[in-house]
């Protein structure tokens, strides 16, 4: 391949939402092989808009692939760290998609959208990764790429619902947190899913990439009075560290399990015919985790960031996954792996910060968590 | 617009020094702030401290990045802006004013000479976004 061509394959692909990134003026990166928005103005105020009114993300470099027919069920199941047999029609679950060792291949949410129909999301930057996995262990499902065939808006906040309702006739009060339903939104056809990555209520739309431009302007628009900004992957990636939520590639990956990483709760051992990575898992289980992630704040001024050292007993022990500082709780938060003998909350550790340490102490996570109405 | 007053000389690394006599006041340009975003997070050195021309007296953080404060000038921390602390959107708002960082008893008088002046800074800022 010549430099001309390599260069082409490098550059980072464009969302269909890309001339309304651009339009804005939004500080725009690669990731995961696209252009994204990281922020539009203000990332501080991008935070908090979706704190308390409403923010309105494109996610539409978030992957899809998707499991039908006959076999679906068994195949998902065969991937997944959860039991979508316990999965309703339009109901949605988190769940890890594990390798033979437990490691994390990818964090996933799977919309069930009929008895034999699976909308499996995934991350970006595993899209490529994931498909394959997915080919390679279950081929008589068929997995299909669907990651080209939608974009993916994420409107979130507690105005989420308020303005949804203004361009929809879809009953929102009767979709349940992780429950979606089909329906459509300024006029098009959408998946209108209760799902979110912010720790507020909200939703995520899957719609046609044509469509993507006119329903995100339909929504600014529409929740305009309550305040409803655009926002990018800088709050996103705030407002998921203070509730706790993991990044893949940060917090997870495939040198890490779904146990380790305080996510048991999407691990299944019981589900009939096990999965792949459930042999490893069940042992683990049993023999207990040496690791755990925690959450912890310094106790010192500083701010924990992606790669710092972690120090025990002034021994590094392993590094920071996700840290910044909290725009709502002001103060400095991160996530990272201690042994499992000194996990609990109060214990004492340091980050290593330009060759300081400073001293960290474990705390409860989620850090932030959204008053209850 | 950013502006980048007369009479303040300019560092590569985007600081600006205000020279009074043997006084030198440290700050951060409109650039600077402007690249790195909302500052929510600053580390000053203390009064009596000594600085070094070239190296690092202290850091300024915004959300997503950590950018080391490179020192114009040699000489000895006289004043720091501690109300920074609390409140470092200080330097977003207003950086050669109410956002300077420290002031500096300079030792060496010839330290400010090889800084760029307003308009050379403006042509340097210009040719790094190329």
């Amino acid at each position: 391949m010549d430099d001309a061509l390599n260069a082409r394959a490098m550059e980072p692909r464009q969302t269909p939402l890309h001339p309304a990134h651009v339009r804005a003026d939004a500080k725009l990166v690669p990731f995961a092989g696209f252009w994204m928005p990281v922020q539009y103005g203000s990332l501080l105020e991008e935070h908090q808009a979706v704190r308390e009114r409403a923010g309105l993300f494109d996610v539409s470099h978030m992957g899809e692939i998707v499991l039908t027919g006959p076999r679906a069920l068994a195949a998902i199941q065969r991937l997944a760290t959860n039991d979508l047999a316990a999965c309703a029609v339009g109901q949605a679950m988190y769940a890890a998609v594990c390798n033979e060792r437990g490691g994390i291949v990818d964090d996933v949410v799977v919309y069930r959208r009929a008895a034999d129909d699976f909308l499996v999301c995934v991350n970006a930057a595993n899209r490529a990764k994931d498909l394959a996995w997915f080919a390679k262990h279950v081929p008589e499902a068929a997995p299909r790429d669907e990651g080209d065939d939608w974009a993916q808006l994420a409107l979130q906040g507690p105005r989420a619902s308020a303005i949804l309702a203004r361009l929809t006739r879809v009953d929102l009060a009767a979709i349940g947190t992780y429950h979606f339903r089909d329906g459509e939104v300024a006029g098009k056809p959408c998946i209108v899913a209760r799902t979110g990555y912010t720790g507020e209520d909200g939703f995520e739309l899957f719609c046609r990439p044509d469509d993507a431009l006119a329903l995100w302007d339909a929504l600014l628009t529409a929740g305009a009075p309550d305040g409803l900004v655009p926002c990018g992957l800088g709050a996103r990636d705030t407002l998921r560290t203070e509730v706790r939520y993991c990044l893949y590639g940060n917090d997870i990956d495939e040198g890490t399990t779904p146990l380790e990483a305080g996510l048991g709760w999407i691990v299944k051992l019981g589900k009939p015919g096990g999965f792949l990575g459930s042999e490893a898992l069940a042992r683990q289980k049993a023999e207990g985790v040496s690791r755990k992630l925690v959450g912890f704040t310094l106790t010192d001024r500083g701010i924990p960031r992606h790669g710092y050292p972690v120090l025990l007993d002034g021994r590094k022990v392993s590094e920071v996954r996700s840290g910044t500082m909290s725009p709502t709780l002001k103060i400095p938060i991160g996530l990272c792996y201690l042994p499992a003998d000194r996990a609990a909350v109060g214990q004492p550790f340091a980050i290593e910060i330009r060759g300081r340490p400073v001293p960290a102490k474990v705390v409860p996570t989620p850090f932030y968590k959204r008053p209850s109405v | 617009m950013a502006s980048y007053p007369e009479e303040l000389k300019y560092t590569k690394d985007h600081e600006w020094a205000r020279a009074s006599g043997s006084r030198v006041t440290v700050g951060i340009t409109e650039h600077a702030q402007e690249q790195l975003g909302e500052v929510v997070y600053v580390e000053l050195p203390k009064v009596g401290e000594t600085v070094t021309k070239g190296e690092p007296f202290g850091v300024v953080e915004s959300t997503k990045a950590v950018s080391e404060l490179f020192s114009p000038v040699s000489g000895k921390v006289v004043e720091v802006n501690d109300p920074l602390t609390d409140s470092p959107a200080t330097i977003n708002e207003d950086p050669y004013e109410e956002g300077w960082m420290i002031q500096v008893e300079a030792t060496q008088p010839g330290d400010l000479e090889d800084l760029m002046n307003a308009k050379a800074y403006v042509e340097f800022i210009e040719e790094e976004a190329e």
